[in-house]
């Protein structure tokens, strides 16, 4: 087989699994196409299995109309990406992995538009931020896309675990952590006193996923990912889940000042900041990113209103920017698959050598800017009248919308026209149109928007009313106009047009005092991030080594010091020092047995030559023999001696080898080892004599006692204790014993080994 | 009697963790012998001391004579002393690969696993 033939088998093997990928969002679409009618008609539909019904998650779904809406996109949007990824990664070695990515995504995005309960919801909340990991870092060999990769993932993971406590909590709240019984019970979690955590945490998950400022940063650092993914996850998608979530949770936890203001006041600041950042940015997929950012802060602003109007702009909006951004997203992938750069100032004059293309973009870019017939037309006339319409704030909501629009208008003239009208550089004079699969994705969406636009009440009854609804709990009723008259939005959106224009006509002097400005500024939030993590490796790395020190004293120190403390406190809080210590009367053999103990243990200390210490301890564990044997325990004494001289026996056998040189060490420090031993004595001791000092009443003795002889037929108590009642223990105990044996004979034993071994490891490091 | 036991414990206690607060394994060993013994003549003491009636059921009896030593702390001690020699056996095997593998017995020298930082004195 020849290698053209070897390409052409594996050309033909991804054609049919392009295909089978393509088959999913298809069915998907058509499937939730069928449920448009019953969901109008009854409100939401359910289905699902139990999953733990003891923590009460189920494997559950609700469609209403906001899941539909969002379900759709995803699905819809969902077609047009795998379509325009088999022409963009044609031939690319890893393309079966970009797909099981690109579909484990899609799973984890569907199920989390669908979820209809909280955990469940949260369980494909974290699958979308895996599967956008893997996307993001899909140019694995790449430095800046595996850095970029793991930016969005700490951040969205970070925030997603805030929002598992959410959940939680609101689970917990609500009792109940079904998605429809807790949106029903919204008054009964706003009284609650955990209503401002709940927010809080809940708000952080959505503003980390939805790139709110200062959570923002990631996004555009995920623009590493092949312009098909950013398409996807950064237009319809991804980004939007943190929308869904607020706009999903809108009935339970909205209509409090907290909300109002938060939700205003951070979207307000991601649209204003964003905006002036869009501008800066030469690269047209960057810019693209940072209007993205202005569209989620827009939506955020709105969905802070419990307004309908402002509700309804809202879910307009995230139509009209899914289908326009979408299509710009893959129109600059085109420019940069056929031209090879993104760059402003690099391209130009293209519009004669990617006609198709060009029409798409202008399509999608005048929905962007808000012309009308466009859908986007609409969608600014309503974010006006729905800016207007908001009780509290109508001024800044009005005016930070109508300045991100203005330079969204500036972003999309720049999009639009410089990369195809103009003079053409030399460099792209070779540049020829793209594949259809290619093109065919932007154009049918940008036709979307035409279509939409012309027609609105399309959308209006079938999409966005039910979505309405759905948010604010109360049946509405939402019309799509073109023409509204003369009115104050459509001065608004006069105005916001005249900006446009004029910011696209000097963006180049404001780019430049911008960046000016920018070099004043002193840090970023995506180098705080990278301050961040280098303190956390820092302080992981000064903690680690703080507690594992790796010197043994050290350890046993920190050991010995609790057991001290531990013990004393327990003194200290059970009632203090034993009383009456009176002094022990013992016949003279007593005292000598304690006197042999006692030197037995001191000269242990004291000496220097190895052998007689171990003697000395021998003379300890003879004396201790003698204490048993004198009070009533023949067998332990006689065990005792045994395991003495075994030990004795082992230890001499191999002492004479070993040095027992004592450290060099200062007397401070052999201070402090006496005060912390003696620390340990002393609480042990106070120990035992408290004990002592309750009264003694063993009704195991007495069992033991009486049950000795009836019961296992032996007349030595100790005996039927260790070979009866407890044979268990000492069948335990043998085996201890025998492991010993047979590591200390593994550790010992191989000496020719070890010294072959050693051998060895000398001949290959000389 | 307990009262004297429970001082020497305590002076046993303390003389082992001196010893395993040392930087030498074999004093170390010798401070975990110290432990164990104290260990058990505290379960002894504390189970009460008879003298010299050892917990045997006399022939022709059901149940032993009033006063009779406890059986059970006996018995623990018995499995503690086997137990315990297993652990220093294998110790003292410990120990003496150590010195054959490192030639030290020197606890602070052996740093192969966790070695000191670079910023770190030594």
């Amino acid at each position: 087989m020849t290698h053209s033939e070897v390409h052409s088998v594996g050309r033909r093997g991804d054609t049919v699994l392009q295909l089978m990928v393509l088959a999913v969002p298809v069915a998907v679409t058509v499937w939730l196409l069928t449920l448009l009618g019953p969901v109008r008609a009854q409100g939401a539909l359910r289905f699902g299995i139990e999953w733990v019904p003891s923590l009460g998650v189920a494997l559950d779904f609700l469609v209403d109309g906001l899941s539909l809406l969002f379900a759709l996109l995803v699905g819809g949007i969902g077609i047009f990406v795998t379509v325009y990824a088999a022409g963009y990664l044609r031939g690319h070695p890893l393309l079966r992995r970009f797909y099981l990515y690109l579909l484990l995504f899609m799973l984890g995005m569907l199920g989390l538009v669908l979820a209809g309960n909280l955990i469940t919801l949260f369980v494909f909340w974290e699958i979308t931020t895996l599967a956008s990991y893997l996307l993001i870092g899909f140019d694995h060999a790449s430095a800046t896309a595996r850095r970029s990769a793991l930016q969005a993932l700490l951040v969205t993971a970070l925030g997603g675990l805030a929002l598992l406590v959410g959940l939680v909590l609101l689970g917990m709240v609500a009792s109940s952590f079904d998605l429809a019984a807790v949106l029903a019970r919204g008054e009964q979690v706003r009284q609650h006193a955990l209503y401002t955590p709940i927010f809080l945490l809940i708000i952080i998950g959505a503003f980390a996923k939805s790139a709110q400022v200062p959570l923002h940063f990631w996004l555009p650092n995920a623009m590493a990912a092949p312009t098909p993914v950013s398409a996807y996850l950064h237009s319809a998608t991804m980004v939007k889940a943190g929308i869904y979530l607020i706009a999903r949770l809108h009935p339970v936890l909205a209509s409090t000042d907290l909300w109002m203001w938060t939700l205003t006041l951070v979207g307000a600041a991601t649209a204003v900041i964003a905006a002036v950042l869009a501008l800066r940015q030469t690269d047209l997929k960057l810019a693209l990113a940072y209007t993205t950012l202005v569209a989620l802060g827009t939506l955020t602003m709105f969905l802070g209103s419990d307004d309908s109007v402002a509700v309804a702009a809202a879910i307009t909006f995230v139509l009209v920017h899914s289908f326009y951004k979408a299509a710009l997203f893959m129109v600059v992938g085109i420019v940069d698959h056929q031209a090879g750069t993104r760059e402003i100032n690099a391209l130009g004059g293209l519009a004669g050598r990617l006609p198709v293309t060009f029409v798409a973009a202008l399509a999608a870019g005048l929905s962007m800017a808000g012309f009308p017939p466009f859908l986007g037309f609409i969608g600014k006339e309503l974010k006006y009248e729905g800016a207007l319409a908001i009780a509290t704030e109508p001024v800044l909501v009005a005016g930070a919308a109508v300045f991100a629009n203005a330079l969204m208008v500036a972003v999309a003239a720049t999009v639009v026209l410089k990369p195809f009208v103009g003079s053409r550089p030399p460099a792209l004079t070779a540049t020829r149109e793209a594949s259809v699969s290619l093109w065919l994705g932007p154009l049918l969406l940008a036709a979307l928007g035409l279509t939409f636009g012309l027609a609105p009440g399309l959308l209006a009854d079938t999409l966005v009313q039910p979505a309405v609804t759905a948010i604010l709990g109360r049946p509405e009723t939402v019309k799509l106009k073109l023409w509204h008259g003369v009115n104050v939005p459509l001065l608004l959106s006069v105005l916001t047009l005249a900006l446009g224009v004029a910011v696209f006509v000097w963006q180049r002097r404001m780019r430049d005092l911008l960046s000016r400005a920018a070099r004043w500024l002193p840090l970023s939030a995506d180098r705080l991030w990278d301050g961040a993590l280098a303190a956390l490796r820092r302080g992981a790395y000064l903690h680690t080594r703080w507690l594992q020190h790796g010197v043994l004293k050290g350890y046993l120190a920190v050991v010995f010091a609790a057991v001290a403390a531990g013990l004393l406190w327990v003194l200290v809080h059970s009632g203090g020092l034993p009383e009456q210590l009176g002094w022990p009367r013992l016949t003279v053999k007593e005292w000598a047995a304690l006197a042999l103990v006692l030197a037995g243990t001191l000269a242990a200390v004291g000496c220097r030559a190895p052998l007689t210490a171990i003697c000395s301890l021998g003379a300890m564990g003879v004396g201790i023999a003698l204490i048993y044997l004198f009070f009533g325990a023949p067998d332990v004494a006689i065990t005792q001696l045994l395991v003495e001289t075994l030990f004795l026996v082992l230890v001499a056998m191999i002492l004479h080898r070993l040095p027992l040189a004592n450290a060099v060490r200062g007397p401070r420090v052999r201070l402090g080892h006496a005060l912390l031993a003696s620390a340990v004595g002393i609480a042990v001791s106070l120990a035992i004599l408290l004990v002592l000092q309750q009264p003694f009443g063993s009704p195991t003795k007495n069992y033991f006692e009486l049950a000795a002889v009836p019961e296992a037929f032996g007349r030595n108590i100790v005996n039927v204790i260790l070979v009866d009642f407890r044979a268990l223990d000492t069948f335990g105990e043998v085996v201890v014993v025998l492991i010993a044996a047979v590591g200390a004979a593994a550790l010992l034993g191989s000496r020719r080994r070890a010294l072959s071994a050693r051998a060895q490891g000398t001949r290959r490091n000389p | 009697m307990e009262t004297a036991l429970a001082v020497l414990v305590g002076i046993m206690v303390a003389t082992g963790v001196y010893l395993m607060l040392t930087a030498n394994l074999l004093r170390y060993l010798f401070g975990l012998i110290l432990l164990s013994n104290a260990a058990n003549l505290a379960i002894f003491a504390t189970g009460r001391l008879t003298r010299a009636v050892p917990p045997l059921v006399p022939e022709g009896l059901q149940a032993p004579a009033e006063p009779v030593a406890n059986a059970l702390p006996q018995a623990m001690i018995l499995t503690a002393i086997v137990i315990g020699f297993g652990l220093l056996a294998f110790t003292l095997a410990l120990v003496v690969r150590c010195y054959r593998e490192l030639g030290t017995l020197d606890a602070n020298a052996m740093r192969l696993s966790e070695p000191p930082a670079a910023d770190e004195e030594h």
